[in-house]
């Protein structure tokens, strides 16, 4: 063999092992079978303005980032799915579409979606805010949902969760139960979304441990649970002894356990995963809006343009199974914080607050308002480390 | 100095599963076959060890499955471009996507399973040196078991008859062929080695290393494993090598964040792959390495009759 037919051996294999990924990343895809086939005699004209005139049952599609069965953020969407399901019976059919990557693969999944007669569609994940203006501009009698977006139209509007409120309640248990003082987060992407829990985080253990320093590790993916596994070993190695995760699966949960550390689970309940090292989760319960965004499509009081973000006080955000490793003044001054929060009496980023370079970014009394949240891209003083791309402005 | 020691363990179980599939691989390209279908076997075998470990809470048990499936994925690649003479590439490839699709459809009912805790594994005596304990010796038994396996499979080809026969079938199979060798017997032989290797590192990624099943969980370990073998220009210490030293750099990208080095995470999780690159081309500028090394039949068909 001569060299050149090595050295295209060679060739062919990264290419095809490109090409797997590429096709292998478009595979694992499924649709679940609406559950009813809509009646075909059903009247063409009932499609959106009609209020619930008709029997037709309205179709509601979901595109989801990861599979249903993660025991993070999709799960904790499935799980909302299935309670509206549940909740409106026969009135509505629902189906969802796992693994949608956040490619130009998601418009092709939400262009299915509507052309298979669904009328309110939910994207649940960031990446999917470009796709789905586009598709929503081709389908202008279809309502789009997006889930933790900033973009909206006529038909298209987004929603979100504070998870930061329960960051900040982890972060109190954190503070009370770390004692080497060092906590540490596993980011996924440097978003505002994911800055904003782990400040908030960081906040909540300063308010009862002013010694509290956070570690940071970015593992530049959602899902990724062998990554996740190595981030959480190396801020363990460093130090850190109650971890936190923005990522969407339970492997930094189980890390801890393995070390005998602490963590918190994320997105749903993950108390099962480690029975020792779950302190509590903080969870998302999507459901409330899920119904009141179904109930609006049905009754016709559906409008797009509008940016909806829900927390405690809606019953959106909470902290639950909480260990009973937590001492029980701690416990309550979880739940006190949890009150303050609900009824708007304390808010998490409130002055005086500095980033991690001393600047001031909130005077004293002043509180950061959902444009500044929206938009966060710092860290607070008790962080390490500098925010990923976070220089240039 | 305990840093270095957790990120040099740290390493070392990163390059485990590496090592264990390169070494697997090494036997087939030393044989003539490349069996692009790693990753496929991988995620099987992962899925078959992590059901037998929820079932029987057994990881040993777990490995010896893994193996199996491992084995018995690549006996069908191997009837198909042994005996069929399909061609390799495209058959691995196709190996390869079938078996992601598979184990992501049998996994699905394990995809919220947890397995129980697994004990530390602490090596007597020498676990409780200073730095060279925490570094080398608190590692799951695979690892050393990893090590031992490179190790035998280079005496067996460098040392043994069996080992010879082996690489002149892959030099040239027509030669061995008229030596009286049974060629495509062997061949397949040294294919049921390489899957159960590939099978056993599918199961430990799956069993030991992140203990849980999601769908494509290797995450392109067995592409990295065949790269390791042209990396290493098919030499077994020097497959061992590169997985460390791969394994090492994922995991320094991690270290270097904890430490507060101010270097964007992204360039740091591109850097295993970059050096990938750097080390072949570096290895494709010298011809002579790669020509001195390299089974010449690797990826071709043969043909007794011819």
């Amino acid at each position: 063999m001569t060299l050149t037919t090595k050295r295209s051996l060679l060739a062919r294999t990264v290419w095809t092992a490109l090409a797997a990924a590429a096709v292998l990343a478009g595979c694992g895809k499924k649709e679940e079978p609406p559950a009813a086939a809509a009646p075909a005699s059903a009247p063409v004209a009932a499609a959106s303005a009609a209020p619930a005139a008709s029997a037709a049952p309205l179709k509601v599609a979901f595109a989801y980032l990861g599979p249903a069965g993660d025991h993070g953020w999709t799960y904790a969407h499935d799980q909302a799915v299935k309670a509206v399901q549940k909740e409106y019976g026969d009135k509505i059919v629902t189906s969802f579409v796992e693994n949608v990557p956040e490619s130009a693969d998601a418009e092709r999944v939400f262009r299915d979606m509507a052309t298979q007669g669904n009328t309110l569609i939910f994207g649940t994940s960031f990446g999917y805010m470009e796709p789905m203006l586009k598709v929503a501009a081709d389908f202008p009698n279809a309502k789009f949902e997006h889930a933790t977006g900033f973009k909206q139209t006529d038909n298209l509007r987004s929603y979100d969760s504070r998870s930061y409120q329960t960051a900040y309640l982890a972060g109190i248990i954190a503070g009370k139960m770390s004692k080497s003082s060092i906590i540490g987060v596993v980011g996924s992407i440097p978003v505002p979304e994911v800055i904003r829990n782990i400040d908030a985080y960081t906040l909540g253990a300063l308010s009862v441990n002013p010694k509290i320093k956070t570690k940071v590790v970015w593992v530049n993916s959602w899902f990724d649970p062998p990554k996740e596994t190595e981030a959480a070993q190396s801020l363990i190695n460093g130090g850190a002894d109650v971890l936190l995760q923005n990522t969407d699966s339970t492997a930094v949960l189980q890390t801890a356990e393995k070390n005998k550390k602490f963590a918190f689970g994320w997105d749903s309940d993950m108390s099962k995963f480690a029975p020792t090292a779950h302190l509590a989760s903080a969870i998302i319960n999507w459901a409330p809006y899920y119904s009141k965004a179904v109930k609006e499509a049905l009754d016709g009081t559906w409008k797009g343009n509008t940016a909806t973000w829900w927390g405690i006080k809606e019953g959106a955000n909470d902290i639950v199974a909480i260990s009973d490793q937590v001492p029980a003044d701690v416990k309550e001054l979880v739940a006190k914080t949890k009150a303050g929060i609900a009824d708007g009496s304390f808010k998490v980023f409130t002055g005086p607050l500095a980033d991690n370079t001393g600047k001031e970014v909130l005077k004293a009394g002043e509180s950061a308002d959902d444009k500044m949240l929206g938009g966060l891209n710092f860290y607070v003083k008790g962080v390490e480390g500098k925010v990923p791309g976070g220089d240039k402005k | 100095m305990e840093g270095l020691a957790l990120l040099i363990a740290a390493s070392l179980n990163a390059g485990t599963a590496l090592a264990i599939a390169g070494i697997g691989l090494l036997i087939n390209e030393r044989a003539g076959i490349l069996n692009l279908g790693a990753e496929g076997l991988m995620l099987v075998a992962a899925i078959a060890g992590f059901a037998t470990a929820v079932h029987t809470g057994n990881p040993w048990l777990a490995f010896g499955v893994g193996m199996v499936a491992g084995a018995l994925l690549a006996s069908c690649f191997g009837v198909l471009v042994i005996w069929l003479n399909t061609n390799q590439v495209a058959t691995g490839l196709a190996l390869s996507i079938f078996g992601g699709g598979f184990s992501a459809f049998v996994g699905i009912p394990y995809v919220s399973e947890k397995l129980g805790e697994q004990p530390q594994f602490n090596v007597p005596f020498l676990a409780d040196i200073p730095f060279i304990g925490p570094a080398l010796f608190r590692q799951h038994p695979m690892v050393y078991i990893a090590i031992v396996l490179t190790a035998a499979v280079a005496w067996f080809l460098y040392r043994t008859r069996a080992g010879l026969v082996l690489r002149s079938i892959g030099e040239s199979p027509e030669s061995a062929h008229a030596l009286g060798y049974p060629v495509r017997r062997i061949r397949l032989l040294a294919v049921l080695a390489g899957g159960a290797m590939c099978g056993l590192a599918g199961a430990y990624v799956s069993v030991i290393y992140t203990p849980l099943w999601i769908e494509g969980m290797t995450a392109g370990k067995g592409w990295i494993a065949l790269a390791l073998t042209t990396f290493a220009t098919w030499r077994p210490a020097r497959v061992l090598l590169g997985a460390y030293l791969f394994g090492g750099v994922t995991m320094l990208q991690f270290y270097l964040q904890g430490l507060g080095v101010h270097v964007p995470s992204q360039f740091l999780s591109m850097l295993p792959y970059l050096s990938t690159v750097v080390v072949l081309v570096l290895i494709s500028r010298n011809a002579s390495w790669i020509r001195a090394n390299m089974p010449a039949s690797l990826g071709k068909a043969f043909f007794p009759g011819s």
